[in-house]
């Protein structure tokens, strides 16, 4: 009896781990094919699979050979400014909403958390029209205000709950020792909520790194950002496989960086604070 | 906690009764303190949804890119929407992907969430890594799915072969292409389903399964009684999110298929884009996004309903 029951949890434990690795090969293949296809060389491309010759050209040719580098550099300015523009204005927005009582204040919340779930399309069809018309087309300025859609409910979402995680008496207790509430905000709440404000502007900053419709119909060869140009490397004339490749890995390698120094903060940031990870 | 809050917001404040002038004046500075505040914020947001109302108007025109002048043509643009069969046609799609995605998603991920909430280095490992295809940006994940279903350089071309599927054109045919799109989508999303369903699972009390334990209840009991009631809101919200994000998926969409082949994946995003930039038909486009904007919301406001109701009452269970 005893070995028939440890015979089945072997089995059942072998089991487990084979569906986990399943799993494990089929979300990370992809990922590290993208690589070895980056490293291959033009001519080893259509003849091997694991076994060639690694180089460094495909990255050479997308980097200094073509002006994939400026939309690279555009998508880093776009992506980072607008983060900034969220903290700036995020920061205490999810304070407010954190700490005090007032009228509409879910309502509020609520209308800024809509904001990131309207349909991207019906956003970009009149704001391309006025975009035109009052010059913000294909601008930094025009993808940075757009991305507050992207950036600020999810700032703000996120915060709202970090703040709230701290009690109201460390503030109460500053305020009664005489610190303006500035101060108090300043020098009292900022340092406690860091880990959640790094957790949130980096998640912020990889969703408008990621951003790809507003880019591809609110800009043109100006202000275009590298996930847009990386789709057209596929669709031009003579395709260079491996300079695919090295475009989407070097798109992709700074998500994966950041991912990984966020992951403790991740599930509460997908989930806009509803799950607490 | 209410009463906590209403002491940081006055500390020192009197009676109010006793409000001398100034201090009158203060008290109003402070109850309006939060709208200034938060002014910035919905100003930004709220400045880029002022064209959301001239969307409004103009889908009661006949404005296109093409002329300069247009005039108010009242419905009209709203019931050729619903007379037009390729609304209808990609109503179907639309539907037909959201729902087979946040399907396939939502029992993949919670399965693979279940297994992966064990503390062993397999588990620990996957956890971290298995984020990685949820954190690059949906397009490149595309493109890097388009790349490996190429015939010529891709490397699922010789196993697809092996098991005598040699001429599948995955993308390209119309009978494969939806397949093609949700697998992308499910290997894109999944481990977003995953990592919450995880938090869940991890937040949950154990006394409960002690007890459960000592009654000798098999693991499907456990489960179907314990674990999923207790997981329910959790598992209401990650489907509210995926739901609301997978009927309006379009750069996924975009990148693998472009609607195609034909219109056999003409999403409605896919479709109102078609009207508004190639064809220039804006006010044909803009009732198209409202119906499906109005249709995701619809949605939402009931699942999220249904959260609250679950939230209360995974409390009483735990």
């Amino acid at each position: 009896m005893k070995t028939g029951s440890s015979f089945f949890q072997l089995l059942g434990q072998g089991s487990k781990t084979f569906l986990l690795l399943v799993y494990a090969l089929f979300a990370l293949f992809p990922l590290v094919w993208m690589v070895i296809m980056s490293l291959k060389p033009d001519n080893q491309m259509f003849s091997t699979t694991f076994i060639f010759s690694p180089t460094l050209e495909n990255y050479d040719a997308v980097f200094l050979r073509s002006d994939y580098s400026r939309f690279f550099f555009n998508n880093l300015c776009v992506s980072v400014l607008a983060v900034v523009v969220s903290l700036v204005v995020g920061v205490p927005a999810a304070y407010a909403l954190a700490r005090f009582q007032f009228k509409l204040k879910e309502d509020i919340a609520f209308t800024i958390l809509s904001f990131r779930f309207a349909p991207e399309i019906l956003v970009i069809l009149p704001l391309f029209l006025i975009y035109q018309k009052i010059g913000l087309y294909d601008t930094y300025l025009g993808l940075i205000w757009v991305y507050q859609l992207i950036t600020l409910p999810l700032l703000i979402w996120i915060l709202r709950g970090f703040f709230e995680d701290i009690s109201p008496d460390i503030e109460a207790a500053a305020q009664l020792d005489g610190y303006s509430w500035w101060q108090v905000f300043l020098r009292l709440l900022l340092p406690l909520v860091r880990p959640g404000l790094v957790a949130a502007g980096l998640l912020c900053f990889i969703f408008a790194w990621n951003s790809f419709t507003f880019p591809l119909l609110l800009s043109a060869s100006n202000a275009q950002t590298s996930t847009v140009v990386a789709l057209r490397f596929l669709a031009s004339d003579t395709v260079h496989y491996g300079q695919v490749a090295a475009a989407a890995t070097i798109s992709a390698l700074p998500e994966v960086i950041l991912a990984l120094l966020i992951q403790k903060h991740l599930v509460r940031g997908l989930s806009f604070g509803a799950v607490k990870g | 906690m209410s009463k906590l809050v209403s002491l940081s917001e006055h500390p020192a404040s009197p009676p109010k009764t006793e409000l001398s002038k100034p201090a009158a004046k203060f008290a109003k500075r402070r109850a309006i303190r939060p709208y200034l505040i938060l002014a910035p914020a919905l100003l930004l947001t709220v400045g880029i949804l002022i064209p959301f109302f001239s969307a409004i108007y103009l889908s009661f025109t006949d404005f296109t890119l093409r002329s300069s002048s247009y005039t108010l043509i009242g419905f009209d643009n709203y019931t050729s929407m619903f007379q037009n069969p390729d609304f209808w046609h990609s109503l179907t799609v639309t539907l037909e992907y959201a729902v087979i995605c946040t399907t396939v998603e939502m029992l993949v991920g919670i399965g693979i969430a279940l297994l992966l909430n064990e503390d062993n280095p397999l588990s620990r490992f996957l956890r971290i890594v298995l984020i990685f295809p949820l954190m690059i940006a949906p397009v490149i994940g595309t493109l890097i799915w388009k790349l490996m279903t190429n015939p010529s350089v891709g490397i699922l071309a010789g196993p697809m072969r092996l098991i005598g599927l040699g001429d599948f054109k995955w993308g390209a045919a119309p009978d494969t292409a939806m397949f093609s799109l949700i697998l992308v989508d499910a290997w894109v999303y999944t481990p977003f389903v995953i990592i919450l369903v995880l938090a869940g699972l991890r937040s949950l009390p154990k006394s409960p399964y002690e007890a459960a334990l000592i009654d000798g209840g098999s693991p499907w009991f456990v489960f179907r009684n314990l674990t999923l009631p207790m997981l329910a809101p959790v598992l209401l919200i990650t489907l509210v999110f995926r739901l609301m994000l997978s009927l309006q998926e379009f750069s996924i969409i975009f990148a693998l298929t472009e609607g195609g082949p034909g219109d056999t994946t003409m999403s409605l995003s896919l479709l109102a884009y078609n009207r508004g930039f190639p064809f220039y038909d804006v006010a044909e486009a803009i009732p198209i996004m409202l119906f499906l904007w109005a249709a995701v919301y619809l949605i939402s406001f009931i699942l999220i309903g249904f959260w609250r109701k679950a939230q209360a009452r995974a409390a009483g269970v735990a």
